[in-house]
């Protein structure tokens, strides 16, 4: 949207209860701009999959508004909303060809056949499956089946598609090659996509911004490099790629950084983002390639003394499990550069990081 | 028959091929009364039992005479020459021609009402938000399971209240209600396989509820809609105790007609029909096994 005022698809106080009682969804606040690609994230359970469902018009919400172009769409059925939509399992229609499955929409729509041989055309042109317009979707591979319900969501030119984790089926090269593509006609058609996932990687390569759900709320919205580098709690933070975690209490603060005393007894400073203030507990959080492993301390640096326990050598770099601070699963990522090989099991250097690349979070159980 | 393995004890063969033995037994006692009916009804001679010309297989002990009997009987000129006249004359007159008419067309009315019924009872059950599911679909099958001279018993008190006795439309609904299980249970089975996301497909790619039904969910579950109708045929096409109490000599079935056939005239006519009935059972089975292997091949298509 140009004048950047109204978002295209809003989500206002949105609740859900199957049973009445548990809320899968609490007070869902959602704007999303008119072609933006949104994800949703988080684990199974979490109501990603439930928010898509109230948006596609499947699941009706106890309480509050789903907006789409500025209109309230709670009392629109699922086939008035014109959003496109794929799903986990395809859903194409067996008993039709490919082409067939394609033309559904369109003469549904009642569009002239000219019309409909050329968007269907176009559709197969763009998932490049012109040559198999006369299959019946069991001749299909799962990729290809993939791609089909792919051009069907999109031949009626939907202004909305959704996606329900479309590559949850697919073997992990042909996930990550059809990321891209689906990332490119996203970009080519210019459409607005709500993405719904289980997978981070998948999430982090696709999209524009980043809704990471967790227990019917979402914890953070953001895009991916924010989401990476500045998780706003712990759940975010041990969702989102990998993370060390060390328990402790913020003993002071001051000009947004944390002093904070660890379990263990160390002090370290870290970058107050989600603490309760003086004298609560927090977990800080620390990324594994984010850490170096030194001989002596170093200036300029929080350091705490570690006890090598694993080494996996991964090529481009070694990965290192180390005890710090009473965490034995503490992991550092040692880039595999000539002057790191000495490391070995059972030695005792030193932990270090910057105060930046420290964060005090909420305690949250693991 | 693929080898016994080399370490098979003597009692162990000694099982596997009196086992094979039993099977066919078993086979004979269920298949034997109808295949006995077969060449009984080429019998020349008016009796239900094997004369001994035809135990030696001499051609003149057979003949068609009681398939051409199925046309005579009742005829006004029977002897006529064969013409159009002679046709119309068995159309209309000859005792069976009636029956074998009065049961194709009650036997089709009932089941295009049944199969309305239980498949549009199938979907409705198959949802999950449909309350007291099981309760209801017991009360729907019912008629299978509740002796059918009571079912039939009681339709004939009330439809009598109603003057739906002794007319057609009557003995129709009777073999609907009597048929209507059969296609609950076969649509029921084949919605198992159905996919729901496919109903969501096609909302979501803007078609409403009544596109999605006949252009998604029909041609898919169509299948357990035709084997299912052709069981409610065949319950009607087969049906005597509801007709003995319900209709009159006007809407004579062909069993009822077999009835007092058996009971007033004794003439092997009723052989020549029954193998005909035998023949049409086995097409009728045939198709839908034929439908039953078409519909495994569509479900199997879809990812579950």
């Amino acid at each position: 949207m140009l004048d950047g005022s109204d978002p295209f698809v809003c989500f206002r106080n949105v609740q859900k209860s199957y049973d009445g009682e548990t809320l899968v969804v609490k007070n869902l606040n959602l704007e999303i701009e008119s072609g933006e690609f949104v994800t949703m994230l988080g684990p199974s359970g979490s109501g990603k999959t439930t928010c898509l469902m109230m948006l596609a018009g499947f699941e009706t919400a106890t309480h509050g508004e789903i907006e789409l172009g500025g209109k309230p769409i709670n009392n629109i059925p699922p086939h008035k909303r014109g959003i496109g939509m794929v799903f986990q399992n395809y859903a194409l229609f067996p008993h039709m060809t490919v082409a067939e499955n394609l033309t559904f929409p369109l003469k549904v729509r009642g569009m002239s056949s000219g019309e409909i041989d050329e968007k269907v055309g176009r559709a197969l042109d763009m998932v490049q499956m012109r040559f198999f317009a006369d299959r019946k979707p069991a001749q299909l591979s799962g990729g290809q089946q993939q791609r089909i319900a792919l051009a069907r969501a999109l031949v009626f030119e939907p202004e909305l598609v959704l996606m329900d984790e479309p590559l949850g089926a697919l073997d992990k090269q042909l996930r990550e090659h059809m990321q891209y593509e689906i990332k490119h006609i996203h970009e080519n058609l210019g459409v607005t996509v709500v993405y719904v996932t289980h997978d981070q990687s998948e999430a982090l390569t696709m999209s524009n911004r980043i809704a990471v759900f967790d227990d019917g709320v979402i914890q953070q919205l953001a895009d991916p490099v924010t989401l990476y580098e500045k998780p706003e709690n712990a759940f975010v933070a041990q969702f989102i790629g990998e993370n060390n975690t060390l328990a402790g209490t913020v003993t002071s603060l001051s000009g947004g950084v944390a002093s904070v005393t660890l379990d263990s007894g160390d002090a370290v400073k870290a970058l107050a983002i989600n603490t309760d203030g003086k004298g609560s507990a927090t977990q800080l959080s620390v990324r594994p390639e984010r850490c170096v492993v030194t001989p002596k301390k170093k200036a300029g640096l929080s350091s705490l003394k570690g006890r090598i326990e694993e080494l996996i050598y991964l090529g481009d770099h070694i990965r290192c499990r180390m005890t710090v601070a009473g965490n034995d699963e503490f992991i550092v990522k040692v880039p595999n550069t000539a002057d790191q090989l000495g490391l070995q099991i059972g030695a005792e250097p030193y932990v270090g990081w910057q105060t930046d690349d420290c964060r005090a979070l909420d305690v949250k159980d693991a | 028959m693929a080898q016994l393995p080399p370490y098979t004890t003597t009692g162990e063969r000694v099982w596997h091929y009196s086992f094979r033995v039993i099977c066919g037994l078993i086979f004979l006692f269920l298949i034997l009364p109808v295949l006995i009916v077969l060449p009984l009804s080429f019998n020349v001679e008016p009796y239900f039992s094997f004369t001994p010309g035809m135990l030696a297989f001499d051609p003149e002990a057979y003949s068609l005479r009681w398939y051409k009997d199925i046309f005579r009987n009742g005829m006004a000129a029977p002897d006529a020459p064969l013409s159009l006249a002679w046709f119309a004359d068995a159309w209309n007159n000859a005792q069976w021609m009636r029956a074998i008419r009065n049961s194709f067309f009650i036997g089709i009315c009932a089941m295009l009402l049944s199969t309305a019924l239980g498949t549009l009872a199938a979907i409705g059950l198959s949802r999950s938000e449909m309350p007291y599911r099981r309760l209801i679909m017991s009360i729907l099958i019912s008629p299978m399971i509740v002796p059918l001279v009571i079912t039939a018993a009681g339709m004939f008190f009330f439809y009598s209240k109603i003057q739906l006795s002794q007319t057609y439309l009557g003995v129709i609904m009777a073999h609907a209600i009597l048929g209507t299980p059969f296609v609950i249970i076969t649509v029921t089975a084949t919605l198992v396989g159905f996919d729901k996301s496919l109903v969501r497909a096609a909302n979501s790619l803007g078609a409403g509820p009544i596109q999605t039904f006949f252009k998604i969910q029909m041609p898919l579950i169509i299948p357990g809609v035709i084997s299912g109708g052709l069981f409610a045929f065949i319950t009607s096409f087969d049906e005597v105790v509801a007709v003995l109490f319900l209709a009159s000599p006007e809407q004579r079935t062909i069993p009822r007609q077999m009835w007092s056939g058996i009971r007033e005239q004794i003439s092997p006519t009723i052989l020549a029909v029954a193998t005909l009935l035998v023949l049409l059972s086995i097409i009728l089975l045939t198709v839908i096994e034929l439908l039953r292997r078409r519909s495994e091949r569509l479900r199997g298509v879809t990812p579950s």
